[in-house]
C-alpha cells in the first residue's frame, strides 16, 4: 500500500465561471419557456418540459442508484468519487417536484396525455368514447396516475437524500454504523427501484400514446436513464479534475467509469433492439404504428439515436486506452448525454404531434433554450449541493482501496 | 564451463519475491521469466511485460464472425433460396441481427481459446511446460538464464539475500511432467 498525501478536507469552491454560466442557462431556459408560452405553442412547451425535466429527474434518481449500486455491490472502487453522485442524489427531491408541477399542469391543462385524458374518452354515450381507453382506464386515470408519480418519486427522494445523508454523517462520526445503514436501505431502495422504474416510465412517457404499448418500454428508459446518469458523474468528474479538484481521481477511476458507460450503452442498445426487432418481426399494426410514426417525419432522429448511443460510445470506448482518457471520456459522456436528450425526444415528441400540423413539434429556440435552461439548473444545483460538503468521505471504509485502486 | 541452463530462486512471500527481482534488476542481472501460483498485482509493470495483444485479436476474430454470419444469411436468404417471409425484403437485416451477433461471440470466444492454447503450447498430446512444479503451488519463482548471466555465485547471494527458500540450477530448462 502506498502512502498518499491528499488533502481529504478539499472543498469545492462554487464560484466565477460556473456559476455565471449556469445562471445565464436558467435565464435562457426561462426565457424559451416564456416565449413558448406567450407565441401560442403551449403543446410544444410542455413537451419540452416533460422531456427535460423527466431527463432532469431520471438523472438525479439514477445517481441514488449509483449509490446503493455501489453499497449493495461493496464496490472499493468508488469510494472516493461518491460525493458527485450524492450531490445529485441530493438534488432529486427538486427535479421530483419540478416533474410533478410539469406533469400536473401538463394534465389539467391537457396539453400532455391528452390520449387517456380527455373528456368523454371512458363515457359510452360520448361521440369520442374509446373501447380501448376505456379498458385501460382503471389504470390511466388522473387520480391514481398522480398517485403513483407522487408515491414512486417520493420513495426514490427519501432513499436519495438518506443516502447522502448517512454519509455524511460518517464523516462527522466515523464508524461502521452508517455503512452499515446505507448498506441494508441500499438493498431495499434497488428491489423497490427496480420494480418501480419501468412502471414510471409506462406513466410518464409511454402513456403519451395510450393506445401503444411495450413491455420492453420500462427496461428501455431505465437503460436510457442510467447510462445518461453514469456519463453525467464522469463529465462532472472530469471536470473537476481538470480544474484542480479531487486529485485522488486516477486513470483507473476513469476507466470504471468508462467500462460502465460502453458496457449499458450497449445494454440500452440490446433493449432498443429487443422492443424494435419483435414490433418488425411480427408486424402487427398495432404495433408498428409506433415506428410508423417515427419513420415518416423523424427518420433523422431515429438514425442519429442510434449513432448517437450505439456507434460513438462503441467505436471510441472499445479500446483500453481510450477508457483512461480524460478527454475522451469526456466527449463520449457529452455525445452520449446529447444522444439521450435526442432518445427522449424521439420517444416523446412522434407520439404528441400529428405529422404536418400547425403547432407540430420541430427543432428550434424551443428545444434548445429548454435544454439549456434545464442544464443550468442541473448545473447550479448539483454544484451547489456539491460545495456543501468537502469532496471526499473521509471515514468510508474502503477509502483506503479508492485511493491505492489500480487497474 | 557447467551444463547449467537456468537458475530458479524460489520464494516463499511474494513480497520477497518483488524484492528479489528489484535487487537482480539493480545489479542488472536480466530475469527471464517469474512463475507465481496467483496473479500479483503490479508485476507485469516491473518486469516491463508488454501489453497484451489479446484484445485486438478478440476484435479481428469477432468481426470474422460478423462478416461469416451476415455473408452466409445473405447468401442463404438473398442468392441462394429466396422466399417471401412476411412481405419483407429477402435480406432483412434486423432479423439476422441477433445469429450475426451469436457467431460474433462464438468465433471470439473459440478464437480466444485457440490463442491462449496456441501461445501457452497448451494441446493434447503435449507434455506441459514447467520450470519448476512448485510454481502451480506454493513457490513463487525467478527464472534467470544461467548462459547469460555468468556471475553465479553473486546471483544466488542476492536471491538468497532477498529471502528465497532455495536456489536450483537446473540443467534442463523444464521440468515436465514425467
Amino acid at each position: 500500500m502506498g502512502t498518499h498525501h491528499y488533502n481529504l478536507t478539499e472543498q469545492f469552491e462554487f464560484t466565477g465561471k460556473a456559476k455565471i454560466l449556469s445562471i445565464v442557462g436558467i435565464v435562457l431556459g426561462v426565457a424559451a419557456i416564456a416565449y413558448g408560452f406567450m407565441s401560442g405553442a403551449h403543446e410544444r412547451t410542455f413537451a419540452n418540459l416533460l422531456l427535460m425535466a423527466y431527463y432532469f429527474a431520471c438523472v438525479c434518481m439514477s445517481g441514488a442508484f449509483f449509490l446503493a449500486v455501489q453499497f449493495v455491490a461493496q464496490a472499493g472502487w468508488s469510494a472516493s468519487i461518491l460525493r458527485v453522485p450524492q450531490a445529485m442524489a441530493k438534488v432529486l427531491p427538486l427535479a421530483v417536484i419540478i416533474l410533478l408541477v410539469v406533469i400536473g399542469l401538463g394534465l389539467y391543462t391537457h396539453n400532455l396525455y391528452h390520449h387517456w385524458n380527455a373528456p368523454g374518452l371512458t363515457d359510452p354515450n360520448s361521440p369520442n368514447y374509446d373501447k380501448l381507453i376505456d379498458g385501460k382506464s382503471a389504470f390511466l386515470n388522473v387520480p391514481f396516475f398522480m398517485a403513483r408519480q407522487v408515491i414512486f418519486l417520493g420513495v426514490y427522494s427519501i432513499f436519495a437524500v438518506l443516502l447522502a445523508k448517512w454519509s455524511n454523517n460518517e464523516d462527522l462520526a466515523g464508524g461502521l454504523n452508517s455503512y452499515r445503514k446505507s448498506f441494508k436501505y441500499s438493498c431495499v431502495f434497488l428491489v423497490i427501484y427496480g420494480f418501480t422504474t419501468p412502471i414510471f416510465a409506462f406513466d410518464t412517457i409511454m402513456s403519451l400514446e395510450a393506445h401503444w404499448f411495450s413491455t420492453m418500454f420500462g427496461w428501455y428508459n431505465f437503460a436510457a436513464m442510467w447510462v445518461s446518469s453514469l456519463a453525467t458523474i464522469a463529465v462532472i468528474i472530469i471536470l473537476l479534475k481538470k480544474s484542480g479538484y479531487m486529485s485522488w481521481v486516477n486513470n483507473s477511476h476513469l476507466h470504471n467509469l468508462g467500462q460502465f458507460i460502453f458496457g449499458f450503452s450497449i445494454f440500452w442498445t440490446y433493449v432498443w433492439f429487443a422492443q424494435f426487432l419483435l414490433i418488425y418481426y411480427a408486424n402487427m399494426s398495432e404495433e408498428t404504428v409506433y415506428f410508423y410514426k417515427r419513420f415518416n417525419g423523424y427518420e433523422f432522429w431515429f438514425y442519429l439515436n442510434l449513432a448517437l448511443n450505439f456507434l460513438s460510445p462503441l467505436l471510441l470506448l472499445m479500446d483500453r486506452d481510450n477508457k483512461r482518457s480524460e478527454n475522451i471520456l469526456l466527449t463520449v459522456s457529452i455525445i452520449v448525454l446529447v444522444g439521450h436528450w435526442v432518445d427522449y425526444y424521439q420517444m416523446i415528441m412522434p407520439g404528441i404531434f400529428e405529422l404536418g400540423t400547425a403547432s407540430g413539434s420541430g427543432f428550434g429556440i424551443l428545444e434548445v433554450g429548454t435544454a439549456l435552461g434545464f442544464i443550468g439548473l442541473f448545473t447550479f444545483a448539483v454544484l451547489t449541493a456539491l460545495s456543501k460538503k468537502p469532496l471526499i468521505a473521509k471515514n468510508h471504509p474502503f477509502l483506503q482501496e479508492s485511493l491505492n485502486h489500480h487497474l | 564451463m557447467s551444463n547449467i541452463k537456468y537458475i530458479l530462486g524460489s520464494f516463499g512471500d511474494p513480497d520477497e519475491m518483488m524484492h528479489g527481482i528489484e535487487k537482480l534488476q539493480e545489479n542488472n542481472i536480466k530475469i527471464h521469466d517469474v512463475y507465481t501460483p496467483m496473479p500479483i498485482h503490479g508485476i507485469e509493470a516491473k518486469l516491463g511485460v508488454k501489453r497484451s495483444r489479446l484484445d485486438i485479436a478478440a476484435f479481428f476474430f469477432g468481426i470474422t464472425g460478423t462478416i461469416t454470419m451476415l455473408t452466409g444469411v445473405y447468401l442463404a436468404t438473398a442468392v441462394d433460396w429466396p422466399i417471401n417471409i412476411g412481405g419483407k425484403t429477402h435480406f432483412a437485416l434486423p432479423d439476422f441481427i441477433p445469429i450475426t451477433f451469436e457467431l460474433t461471440i462464438l468465433f471470439c470466444a473459440f478464437g480466444l481459446v485457440g490463442s491462449y492454447y496456441a501461445s501457452t503450447h497448451l494441446f493434447p498430446g503435449r507434455a506441459p511446460r514447467v520450470m519448476d512444479l512448485r510454481a502451480t503451488n506454493d513457490r513463487f519463482i525467478i527464472a534467470i538464464d544461467a548462459k547469460q548471466n555468468i556471475e553465479h555465485t553473486k546471483i544466488d547471494e542476492l536471491l538468497k539475500g532477498a529471502g528465497a527458500l532455495e536456489v536450483k540450477y537446473n540443467e534442463r530448462k523444464y521440468v515436465s511432467y514425467e
